[in-house]
């Protein structure tokens, strides 16, 4: 199968035919954007500095190197837990348009919403992949908001190929997380029955 | 060796340590990883397995740390009473960390509570944390070096149960923290189990659980039988590799105990990530050392 490859700007039309479990790839630009910068928008009502429109953000908090006054090297990138930013990624799609949001594990409700009303997908870059997703960076273009410290600036990252990406929730209104904690919490309940009926230590 | 040369050398020697591990995974790690790989039989898992690997080997080729998220940096000393630096240990460690996080090069991983500002060098009050254990009649120091990452840290969990609640109750305890928090974690996740009496003994126990290697078990028979019913227990969930489904879930479960009050039973669970940053060595009095949780390790 051809690798699937979207790329920035992304429309709604592009993201049609993409279903939960698929695996993606970006080209194009990613902006990191996770605790502070989400709470910036949403709860201050602060205007992002970056353009989001058909864009996509990364939960993740960088190590950044410094080469220059303006110049910087991507040496290690990878996903933080996205579940921390549900409180504020529905509000986040609908403000920023923002069409494409990677992060780690899943992601609740409100963002399932936001991506079946705006038309976005959540999905997951493995984490712990931190170099592979740093070789995946062509450049670091631009750099906001570094009062707030290495993990949380925004860095806007010109990206190849930057993936595997695996797609937890789509636009139909599908959350892969939500639906395997299902089977598993069922799966949970048979191996509790199962243990408990050998550490009956207290008689 | 002057003092002044012997803590510039143990600092020295501490902090390359320190930078290694956040490269390179120790050897029971990445060994348990290949074994559980190897189980996996759908495109979803072996594509995440695939970028594991990969990024494990890149890392090294690299230099660089093989998760962006390298921890706020904990150390768990069994520190001979006879060790001669035991005095100079605490700073030792703290200017280790700065010099790992210039050169590794670490990610800003200390923000100031209440403050609430990064010091931007991986040290501040309480971190790097330091665990003591003082062993009487040793002149050796004995160090396990741990990233504890924002992922892993965030599944932890203590509570004191009543004795009625039994270890039933420890077992529901443990479970639901694995479909709650734990799939988000990085799975296969190695788990972390403190049994005693209140709040603060056990989870010191559970964070002591993951300095374990893989595939030790605790002495006491019926522990023992309880950590591998966990395992079996967790890996029936099937997590899978990043909570994307797969045949297991863990690299392992751990517990450590110690008596309890008759009245509770005071349980907390901790969890390490695939990537479990863990180093251990082990210096003697002339400051020789030895590092046993990764081979062929030229600092």
């Amino acid at each position: 199968m051809a690798k699937k490859i979207l790329t920035t700007p992304i429309t709604a039309e592009d993201l049609a035919d993409i279903h939960v479990g698929d695996i993606i790839y970006l080209n194009g630009h990613i902006t990191t954007c996770r605790d502070v910068a989400h709470r910036r928008l949403i709860e201050e009502g602060r205007k992002l500095p970056v353009d989001l429109d058909g864009g996509a953000i990364l939960h993740a908090g960088p190590i950044i190197r410094t080469l220059s006054e303006d110049q910087y090297e991507m040496v290690s990138v990878g996903p933080t837990t996205s579940m921390r930013m549900e409180k504020f990624e529905e509000e986040f799609i609908k403000e920023t348009g923002v069409k494409l949001i990677v992060g780690k594990g899943g992601m609740g409700e409100g963002t399932m919403r936001g991506c079946r009303d705006y038309k976005a997908l959540h999905a997951v870059f493995p984490a712990g992949c931190a170099v592979v997703a740093a070789t995946c960076v062509e450049k670091i273009e631009e750099v906001n908001w570094k009062d707030l410290g290495m993990p949380e600036t925004l860095w806007t990252c010109k990206v190849k190929e930057f993936g595997p990406l695996i797609v937890s929730i789509d636009t139909h209104g599908r959350n892969l997380f939500e639906e395997n904690k299902v089977t598993f919490n069922q799966r949970k309940e048979a191996a509790i029955a199962e243990i408990c009926k050998q550490v009956s230590f207290i008689k | 060796m002057t003092k002044d040369e012997a803590v510039a050398r143990l600092t020295d020697i501490i902090a390359k340590f320190v930078d290694y591990t956040g490269k390179v995974l120790p050897d029971d790690v990445k060994k348990k990883l290949r074994e559980l790989g190897d189980q996996e039989d759908t495109p979803l898992a072996m594509a995440i397995y695939e970028a594991m690997f990969k990024n494990q080997e890149l890392a090294r080729q690299l230099n660089r740390p093989s998760c962006q998220d390298t921890g706020a940096i904990q150390f768990l000393l069994k520190c001979g009473a006879k060790f001669p630096y035991l005095g100079e240990l605490e700073s030792i460690l703290r200017e280790a960390v700065i010099q790992a996080t210039k050169n590794a090069p670490l990610r800003h991983n200390s923000v100031e509570t209440f403050d609430e500002y990064n010091t931007g060098k991986n040290i501040g009050k309480g971190i790097p944390t330091i665990f003591w254990d003082i062993v009487p009649d040793s002149d050796q120091l004995e160090i396990n070096t741990y990233m504890a990452g924002g992922g892993c840290s965030l599944p932890g969990k203590a509570m004191v149960l009543m004795p009625g609640e039994g270890y039933e109750g420890v077992t529901r305890f443990v479970m639901d923290i694995m479909t709650s928090y734990g799939l988000n974690a990085c799975p296969p996740l190695l788990v972390g189990v403190g049994i005693g009496t209140s709040v603060e003994t056990a989870a010191l126990l559970s964070k002591k659980a993951l300095m374990r290697p893989l595939g030790t078990h605790n002495p006491n028979e019926r522990a023992a039988a309880m950590e591998k019913l966990l395992e079996e227990g967790i890996n029936q969930i099937g997590l899978g590799p990043q909570g994307l489904t797969g045949k297991n879930s863990v690299l392992g479960v751990h517990i450590e105990n110690t008596a309890r009050h008759p009245s509770v039973i005071g349980v907390a669970v901790n969890v390490g990530c695939w990537s479990h940053r863990r180093g251990h060595i082990v210096f003697d009095r002339e400051l020789h050392y030895t590092i046993d949780s990764h081979t062929g390790v030229e600092l």
